[in-house]
C-alpha cells in the first residue's frame, strides 16, 4: 500500500513535468497549427541555463529558474520569428522539417557552447525538506512535492490566463479560425509569438524540474522528455489544453507504475503501447475534438 | 435628397492576383455614407475577392482603396476593424466552440470592454433569436441563426461600413427574407452596407445602387431599381 502511494506520488510528479511540456506542444499546435519538434531542445537549453546559473554563478534555485525562463522565452520568440514565421503560407510538411532542423541546430549550438560531455546537475539543489506521512512510512521528497505544486500552479494559472485575459481569448479565437480572428481585430502574428513565448517559458520550468531528479545533462537530452510530452499531448488530444494536462499526468503515472510493477526496461514500451491503444479507440485523443476540414 | 453624401469607400483601378491568376482586373467602385450598395455576379466573378481585399485579407497588386478619406490598401485586416470597417465573411466563420455571447464579445475585441454590454444588447435588439440562445455553443445553432450570429458579431465593432459576403447562402427562402429585412433595418439605423450576393433579386430590391461583376471586371453599374428591370441583368442573373 505504501509502495503504491510512493509510486503514485512519483508518477504525479513526473506527470506534472510531462504536462508542463505537453502544454507547450499543444498550445503551439492549437494556435500556430504546427508540431514544434524543437520544443524538447528548448527544455534542454532551459536546463543548461539553470545549470550555468546554479553552478557557475551560484544563484539561488528560484533565480536560476527565472533566468532559464527569460532565456527560453526569448529563444522561443526568436525561433518562431526566424524559422517558422516565413513559412506561414507553406505546407505543414515544410514547417515540420524546419522544426526538426531547428532541433538539430539547438543541439549543435549547445554542443558548441557546453561541449558533448555530459555535465552533472548539482544534486539536491532543491533544498526543501522531505515530508513524512503515515507515521514515517511514506516519505515525499521536497523536489517531488515542489514539482507537483509547480505543475498544479502552472495548470491553474494557464487556465485562468486562457479563459479570462484578452490575450487568452485572442488565442482561443486564433486557434479556432485564424482568418475570422483577424477580422475581429486580433493581431495573429503577435498572438502566435506570445504562444511561443509562453510555451518556451513552460519548457524552461520543466527543464529545471526534470533535472532536479535526472542530474545528467547533455545536448541531446531534450529529445526523450520532448517526445514523451508530445505523446502525452496526443494522448490527451493535441490542441486541447485540458487534454495535455490529463495526458501528461496519465503518462507519468503509467511510466512509473510500468517501471515499478512490470519491468524497468519495458516502461517506455508500455507508455507508447498505451498511446497506440488509445488512438485506436479514440483517434482524436482522450479530450480532443474531431478536426473539421474547412472547405 | 439635397444632402451631400460622403464617399466612405472609394476603390480605384484595383488589381488582385492569386499567384499568377489575375482575379480582379481593374475595378473601381464607391460606397457613400448611408447607402446599401450591392455587388452581384456569378460564382467566380471576383466578388468575395473584392471584399477580402478591401477588408485587408488580400493585398492588391495595383490600385487604391480609400476608406473615410484615408488610403488603406495593404493595411492588415486586424487594423481595418479599428478604422471602422467590418466584414461578415462568406461561410459565416463563427467560432463554433464558443458560446453565442463569447462570439459577440469577440466581435467587440477592438473596443473598450466597458462598452460591450450595451453593444450586445444593441445586437439582440436586431436579433432577438440570439438572445434566447445567448449561452448556447455556436456550433449547435441552425444555419440561419449562425448567419445572424455572424452579422451580430460583425456589428459589435460598431462599423461605419459593414461588408456582408453572401449572407443568404444556404438559407431557406423565409430566412433569406428575414436576413434582408434585418439588413434594411441596420441601414435605417445608420450603418452603411456593401453587400455581395448571388441572390440578385433580393440584393437589388434591398440596395440603393449596384455593380455587376463578371470575371474580374465591373460590367454594369447604376441604381439598383434600374438594374432590376434591365433586360441583360434579368437574363443573366434573374433567370427571366
Amino acid at each position: 500500500m505504501v509502495n503504491f502511494l510512493v509510486n503514485l506520488v512519483n508518477g504525479l510528479s513526473l506527470g506534472s513535468v510531462y504536462a508542463i511540456i505537453a502544454l507547450g506542444y499543444t498550445m503551439v499546435y492549437g494556435i500556430a497549427k504546427m508540431l514544434n519538434f524543437a520544443h524538447g531542445d528548448v527544455i534542454m537549453v532551459g536546463a543548461y541555463m539553470s545549470y550555468v546559473a546554479l553552478r557557475s554563478l551560484s544563484l539561488p534555485p528560484v533565480v536560476a529558474m527565472l533566468l532559464a525562463m527569460v532565456v527560453c522565452t526569448l529563444l522561443g520568440i526568436t525561433i518562431e520569428k526566424a524559422a517558422y514565421k516565413p513559412l506561414r503560407q507553406a505546407t505543414s510538411l515544410s514547417v515540420l522539417i524546419t522544426a526538426i532542423g531547428v532541433s538539430y541546430f539547438l543541439q549543435n549550438m549547445a554542443q558548441l557552447i557546453w561541449g558533448a560531455t555530459p555535465v552533472n546537475f548539482p544534486a539536491d539543489f532543491i533544498t526543501l525538506p522531505s515530508i513524512e506521512l503515515l507515521g514515517g512510512q511514506l516519505i515525499i521528497e521536497g523536489a517531488t512535492l515542489i514539482t507537483i505544486l509547480v505543475g498544479a500552479a502552472v495548470m491553474v494559472g494557464l487556465n485562468l490566463f486562457i479563459g479570462k485575459t484578452k490575450i487568452g481569448k485572442a488565442m482561443r479565437a486564433v486557434s479556432e479560425d485564424r482568418g475570422a480572428a483577424e477580422l475581429m481585430g486580433i493581431n495573429v502574428n503577435r498572438t502566435i509569438s506570445i504562444t511561443f513565448a509562453i510555451g518556451s517559458a513552460l519548457a524552461a520550468i520543466a527543464g529545471v524540474l526534470l533535472w532536479a531528479k535526472v542530474f545528467k545533462l547533455e545536448p541531446t537530452t531534450g529529445a526523450i522528455p520532448g517526445i514523451k510530452a508530445f505523446t502525452a499531448a496526443v494522448l490527451g488530444g493535441i490542441g486541447s489544453i485540458p487534454g495535455a494536462m490529463l495526458g501528461g499526468i496519465l503518462l507519468g503515472i503509467i511510466e512509473i507504475f510500468g517501471r515499478a510493477y512490470v519491468s524497468t526496461a519495458l516502461s517506455d514500451a508500455i507508455v507508447f503501447s498505451v498511446l497506440i491503444i488509445v488512438l485506436l479507440v479514440r483517434p482524436t485523443g482522450l479530450l480532443g475534438k474531431p478536426i473539421q476540414e474547412k472547405v | 435628397m439635397s444632402e451631400q453624401k460622403l464617399p466612405l469607400l472609394k476603390v480605384k483601378d484595383l488589381h488582385v492576383y492569386y499567384g499568377a491568376i489575375h482575379a480582379i482586373k481593374g475595378i473601381s467602385l464607391e460606397v457613400s455614407e448611408g447607402e446599401i450598395v450591392t455587388l452581384i455576379g456569378a460564382n467566380g466573378a471576383g466578388k468575395s475577392t473584392t471584399l477580402n481585399t478591401v477588408a485587408g485579407l488580400l493585398k492588391p497588386r495595383q490600385g487604391t482603396i480609400a476608406f473615410a478619406g484615408m488610403p488603406v490598401e495593404g493595411t492588415a485586416a486586424s487594423r481595418m476593424v479599428y478604422k471602422g470597417l467590418s466584414l461578415c465573411p462568406e461561410g459565416r466563420r463563427i467560432f463554433q466552440q464558443m458560446t453565442v455571447r463569447d462570439n459577440l464579445l469577440m466581435g467587440g475585441y477592438s473596443r473598450p470592454k466597458e462598452e460591450l454590454e450595451d453593444s450586445v444588447d444593441h445586437v439582440f435588439s436586431f436579433f432577438p433569436r440570439l438572445k434566447e440562445r445567448e449561452r448556447q455553443i455556436a456550433g449547435t445553432l441552425s444555419g440561419g441563426e449562425q448567419q445572424m450570429l455572424a452579422m451580430g458579431r460583425a456589428l459589435m465593432s460598431k462599423p461605419k461600413l459593414m461588408m456582408l459576403d453572401e449572407p443568404s447562402m444556404g438559407l431557406a427562402p423565409i430566412l433569406v427574407e428575414q436576413i434582408f429585412e434585418i439588413i434594411r433595418s441596420l441601414n435605417h439605423s445608420g450603418t452603411t452596407i456593401l453587400l455581395v450576393e448571388q441572390n440578385a433579386q433580393m440584393a437589388l430590391s434591398v440596395a440603393h445602387r449596384a455593380y455587376v461583376m463578371e470575371t474580374g471586371r465591373i460590367t454594369m453599374s447604376g441604381a439598383a431599381a434600374d438594374l432590376l428591370h434591365d433586360d441583360n441583368v434579368r437574363k443573366a442573373y434573374l433567370g427571366s
